[in-house]
């Protein structure tokens, strides 16, 4: 009873977004907008179906999902790792923390051709780009998270016997948890961003590819089936990434 | 005395350096001797440097001023010779109860049906079976500073240093609490060092009670204070109640000053 009123509200809390679709399909239908602007979403679905049978879809998908899930996990490993190693070692903080200051404001987007010099036009200089723009907010999550870390905590897995490295992976680690989990939330939001915008502008393949080939082509209802395929994968993983992050919580309850 | 001593703590300094501010004389010239399972409790009004003496102790403080030896060892930093039970309990969140117990198990490489087994002795011991795969977050503060205990007395330390341990539980937790440290004293006799700044529970647990000063915290005397500890009506025994009165009104001068100082 309660569970079938939990997922019935959480159906209701979409209903926004079939009205929009339904405004969508009608505007375009009596033509309000001009249809080349704004295809009407049933042929924007079409389209999307043809996609997927052609393969093409799933061909540049693999692609980008590759590059977003290489660059990202780069950057929770190396960034998660820099972070706790900062708050520990007040050198490394020292030496490190003016970097992050000045690196984290810059616009990620900004590397691009950079990265492009860097890595060429393939794989490699779109992985380079996201583990660079997301690595920040995870080193920022797993610094703030360690240095909150009680001091009790340490001195207890101490007089157990724990020595340093032993103590940071048990104590330090687990406490700077749900705060370093944030910081890879908003890290997979950019990686989404970084992705796109890289391979729309140099790429020979991947969904921002896509786009802007389809768009450049005049084949706007292709078009949009990949910027919705792109926005529901986006959604689907902010969705799925909180469920396992609720798990690793577990203990807060 | 001294040849029996386990715990030497000799001519003790401390200064407290604050981030930010003076720095400001926590112990003045400690000097206690404890013998191998005795029951020791500091006490003192709050502010007095009796936690910070158990962490010199404990090796979680560096000692500048003085020296502290452990078994003729001086001590240099933590160890599972010397358990330690804090006053919010310190238990790690993300591990379960069983998890809890189980780490200074590990931490020493027992075998693991071995280590198994001994987390569900002292988990029965506190009286927590049934509760081994809770966290902590879903257990009540008794439950807690039980499992606290556990956690500390399973990895078998000669020492277990007690930083005011039931000052968080409220007053009927306390006292059942405070039987149960003295059936599991009696069960597994340790030298036990127990910081608390109620003076019932001093006499009634220790066998001499260090009465602390006011900052900068000394040693202002050392009472003998053994009473039978399976006595129930211990409390209204009458050496006992004109025990708690003497080291009420020596406590009580050191509170004062305590507060005039800050006034």
């Amino acid at each position: 009873m309660t569970r079938l009123t939990q997922s019935g509200k959480e159906i209701f809390r979409y209903t926004p977004l079939l009205l929009i679709a339904l405004a969508w399909e009608m505007v375009s239908r009596l033509e309000l907008v001009s249809t080349t602007a704004l295809p009407p979403l049933s042929e924007v679905i079409v389209a999307w179906i043809d996609m997927i049978k052609s393969g093409e879809l799933i061909n540049n998908g693999i692609a980008s999902l590759y590059r977003g899930a290489a660059g990202l996990a780069l950057s929770i490993a190396i960034g998660a790792t820099l972070g706790i190693v900062m708050a520990w070692w007040k050198t490394v903080n020292l030496l490190v923390a003016p970097l992050v200051e000045v690196f984290y404001p810059l616009p990620k987007s900004a590397l691009i051709p950079v990265t492009v010099i860097w890595l060429g036009f393939g794989d490699g200089s779109k992985i380079l780009l996201i583990f660079l723009g997301c690595m920040l907010p995870v080193t920022i999550g797993a610094f703030n998270g360690a240095r909150s870390s009680e001091q009790v905590l340490v001195w207890s897995a101490r007089s157990m016997g724990a020595h340093k490295l032993r103590m940071l992976w048990d104590v330090v680690v687990p406490s700077a948890m749900p705060e370093l989990l944030n910081g890879i939330r908003t890290a997979l939001a950019l990686s989404f961003i970084l992705l796109v915008s890289s391979e729309l502008i140099v790429a020979q393949k991947g969904f921002g590819y896509l786009i802007g080939y389809l768009g450049a082509n005049g084949n706007y209802d292709a078009m949009y089936a990949v910027v919705l395929s792109v926005a529901f994968l986006g959604f689907a993983a902010d969705r799925a990434y909180l469920m396992i992050a609720k798990r690793v919580l577990a203990w807060r309850e | 005395m001294a040849a029996s001593s386990q715990i030497v703590v000799d001519n003790v300094s401390h200064l407290y350096r604050p981030p930010r501010g003076r720095e400001v004389l926590a112990l003045d010239q400690i000097s206690i001797e404890i013998a191998n399972r005795e029951f020791v409790a500091l006490l003192g009004p709050s502010g007095c440097g009796k936690s910070t003496l158990l962490y010199l102790i404990g090796g979680f403080l560096p000692v500048e001023t003085g020296s502290i030896l452990v078994d003729g060892i001086p001590v240099v930093g933590p160890g599972p010779d010397r358990g330690i039970v804090f006053q919010h309990f310190a238990l790690f969140p993300w591990k379960t109860v069983r998890g809890n117990v189980l780490y200074g198990l590990e931490r020493q490489g027992m075998r693991k049906e071995e280590r198994e087994k001994r987390a569900m002795d002292f988990i029965q011991l506190v009286g927590l079976q049934g509760f081994e795969d809770s966290y902590p977050a879903q257990l009540s503060g008794g439950m807690k500073q039980r499992t606290a205990i556990a956690r500390t007395l399973a990895f078998d330390p000669k020492i277990l240093l007690m930083d005011e341990p039931f000052g968080a539980l409220d007053a009927q937790t306390r006292g059942l609490m405070q039987s149960e440290l003295l059936r599991i004293w009696q069960r597994t006799p340790k030298t036990v060092i127990f910081v608390t700044h109620d003076v019932q529970e001093a006499v009634y647990l220790a066998d001499r009670v260090a009465v602390m000063s006011a900052r900068p915290g000394r040693i202002k005397t050392i009472v003998d204070t053994k009473f039978d500890k399976n006595d129930r009506d211990i409390h209204k025994d009458k050496g006992f109640v004109e025990k708690v009165d003497e080291l009420w009104s020596l406590v009580r001068e050191e509170a004062i000053k305590a507060q005039g100082k800050r006034i």
